[in-house]
């Protein structure tokens, strides 16, 4: 019983980090109908703009929290402006195309990313430095969690708790819902549309880089193709959610993290990358809007 | 207009005195001047980046001797390096061994140190006749591709045998888990042969978990092998993964000891492992406090060049060059009609088939040469049979443990 409730832990932990990726694409998605193939690249420009953020602050030699809170604001500060041109520069003028344009451009967008990484930070990998030294804490007999661990959670939950209160209760937020249900009726009533999708963008990717930091922080090793991988997952999470849906993409993560802890527990490891796609097509056979997500008719 | 007219000749020109100077320059460099040419490769960046550094750091000590030595000739030929990154893949080892086989020309290769690398260049080299030198690639399979593999080191049977020896009788250990990365020629081998010799010794493997290189997250494998309680893990990975599960396994609670092969053997081991790695063993092919002189008299070198420790992947390489270099000189001396085949200017013809067959024969009749990492006599399989070494490590230190002798 006690390993099981440890390996929810791990998986609780880990599906937090996805549930943080997942909800850019998702946010992008509601607002622009757009599956940002390059969302989990910022995901690993998140870490890498946290190491120097370290560097800048000098956070490794005598670490603090204060510190830890300051890389990670400046990362996902950082990282929001890429978003932000990344929008500016390669989505912006596609926006009137079809939507394979755009697709294929956050393609282009994502191979840049990576492959502009290897060129900039090198391809062999880095140590991010220990910014919060490692406690255990226990919580159980058997079942321990890491205080690293819990900060994961505990800044996801922050993080996706702000997000809600956000998008639920201030101008912006209710700007961003009007945007997502029409861009014409939105304009109409006085909303910059141009404005609200930059700011959907910039959002994205602080969550992101946040996502990239705090794996860091708990697995410190980061390289220029981290993201690729977490980046497919966590759009798995996000339509297994139900794509455009914020809890959706929660809990999507969620699901996501315990399944692959799970497998890798107690079938194999090696069925631990399939198990995401199982995953997605049992969700798209059964429920193919997602477990949040409402069915829409379209109109011909 | 009229500009234009005389323009078109004039950049045509300009276009062919380019391409000519080109041509020029090549024949300089590769077909001018009479030189040996010597291939390494390995992985300069990647996962285990450090491997293929130290490679490249230990042939150029080789390569700097040489040239104290004898002013960098070897017969009269001056030895020139050609160095290839395989960004530690597979199908990019095969790609690097192509190119300095058929482009440069190489009368040798030195690399790699992950067996299932070596094991994608091999059957390039043992087609093409070109002897290859793995310093420290442990696979037994690396050196069954032909003649005309070699290599500097022991095995992984060896290599198992020694940590479930050292398990058994200097720990006392009973009951095991293992951890191995299941894409890995070198881990898969090695987890088989210590769990052969460790059952053997009356141990008992309790669980068997795995993982793939790049993977992030180790918590559950750690978990499922916590539940076991075992009284230590055997990790036979490299040192990214093993650093990474290191914390993993001390952040679960799992405060028994880590024990692995030479694959752990960086420096980035304790960088990423950090106070999680302390108290952990591996096997190892020298430990740096050996009262051995020539061991000593390379770190002293290693030291003024790079001004930092080499790790065994760098002595072996440079075992590996001066073996090489050895053979070739044997053979200046002895053979000389027979060592001008391995001139650059002899590519591709029937003089260098038959000096590259009598070097394969030289390099296989090395006995009892006095390296950096031990005595090296290669074997009718082509293997070199020695010790190895049990490294602990201590407060961030890589401190001798144990010798066992094959």
């Amino acid at each position: 019983m006690s390993t099981f409730l440890q390996q929810l832990v791990n998986g609780v932990t880990w599906g937090s980090v996805y549930a943080l990726i997942a909800l850019g694409y998702t946010m992008v998605y509601g607002i622009l109908r757009l599956i940002n193939f390059a969302h989990g690249d910022i995901y690993m420009l998140g870490a890498f703009m946290g190491l120097y953020a370290s560097r800048w602050f000098h956070a490794a030699e005598n670490p603090s929290p204060v510190k830890a809170l300051l890389v990670l604001l400046t990362s996902m500060l950082l990282s929001a402006l890429i978003g932000m041109l990344i929008e500016r520069l390669a989505y912006k003028p596609v926006r009137k195309s079809p939507r394979l344009s755009a697709l294929i451009t956050a393609i282009g967008v994502s191979l840049l990313l990576e492959n502009g990484g290897v060129l900039v930070f090198g391809a062999d990998p880095k140590f991010f430095p220990q910014l919060i030294p490692q406690k255990t804490i226990a919580l159980l007999p058997g079942v321990t969690v890491s205080n690293q661990q819990l900060i994961v959670l505990v800044v996801s939950i922050v993080l996706m708790f702000a997000l809600r209160m956000f998008v639920l209760h201030t101008r912006t937020g209710k700007a961003m819902q009007a945007v997502s249900h029409n861009h014409m009726a939105a304009s109409l009533m006085g909303i910059s549309v141009d404005r609200i999708i930059t700011i959907t963008f910039m959002i994205g990717s602080a969550l992101a880089a946040a996502a990239g930091v705090l794996v860091a922080l708990q697995s410190p090793k980061i390289e220029p193709y981290m993201g690729i991988m977490p980046g497919l997952k966590a759009f798995v999470a996000a339509v297994l959610g139900g794509i455009g849906n914020i809890p959706g993409a929660v809990v999507g993560g969620l699901v996501m993290g315990i399944a692959e802890v799970m497998v890798t527990g107690y079938l194999s490891p090696t069925y631990r990358d399939a198990i995401a796609f199982v995953l997605l097509i049992v969700i798209l056979l059964v429920r193919p809007a997602g477990i949040f997500g409402k069915a829409v008719t379209e109109k011909v | 207009m009229k500009l234009r007219q005389w323009l078109a000749p004039v950049a045509a020109l300009a276009l062919v005195v380019v391409a000519l100077a080109g041509c020029g320059g090549k024949g300089g460099s590769g077909g001018g001047a009479n030189e040996i040419v010597v291939g390494v490769y390995g992985s300069m960046t990647g996962n285990d980046a450090t491997f293929g550094q130290s490679t490249k750091g230990g042939v150029e000590v080789a390569l700097a001797d040489l040239v104290e030595q004898a002013g960098g000739k070897i017969g009269g030929l001056p030895v020139r390096l050609v160095v290839e990154d395989d960004q530690g893949k597979a199908e990019e080892a095969a790609t690097a061994a192509q190119k300095l086989i058929n482009q440069d020309q190489v009368v040798a290769l030195l690399g790699e140190v992950a067996s299932s690398r070596s094991l994608a260049a091999a059957p390039i080299c043992q087609a093409a006749g070109v002897p290859m030198i793995s310093p420290s690639s442990t696979n037994p399979k690396v050196t069954q591709v032909g003649d005309r593999i070699f290599r500097m080191c022991f095995l992984d049977d060896f290599q198992g045998l020694t940590m479930a020896r050292f398990a058994v009788q200097n720990l006392g250990l009973k009951r095991v888990a293992i951890l191995k990365d299941v894409k890995s020629d070198y881990s898969v081998g090695l987890a088989q042969y210590f769990t052969d010799e460790f059952v053997k010794l009356g141990g008992t493997v309790v669980v068997e978990q795995a993982y793939t290189a790049g993977d992030q997250d180790f918590s559950a494998q750690l978990t499922a092998i916590k539940s076991k309680s075992p009284d230590a893990i055997f990790i036979p990975g490299y040192y990214t993964e093993v650093g990474l599960i290191a914390r993993t396994a001390r952040q679960q609670g799992i405060t028994v000891p880590l024990l692995g092969g030479d694959g752990w053997e960086s420096e980035k081991l304790i960088e990423i492992g950090q106070d999680a790695i302390n108290g952990a063993y591996y096997s190892n092919h020298w430990a740096l406090d050996m009262p051995d002189t020539n061991l000593q008299a390379f770190l002293t070198k290693y030291h003024a060049k790079y001004n930092s420790d080499p790790d065994a992947i760098g002595g072996l390489a440079y075992d590996a060059a001066r073996v090489l270099f050895a053979a070739m000189e044997k053979m200046a001396t002895e053979e000389p009609a027979v060592f001008a085949g391995l001139g650059s200017a002899k590519a591709g013809t029937p003089e260098r088939k038959a000096a590259l067959d009598r070097l394969r024969d030289l390099i296989a009749a090395t006995q009892n040469y006095a390296g950096v990492t031990g005595s090296i006599t290669l074997d009718a399989n082509r293997n070199a049979s020695k010790p190895a070494v049990v490294i602990e490590i201590k407060g961030g230190k890589k401190v001798y443990n144990t010798t066992i002798h094959p």
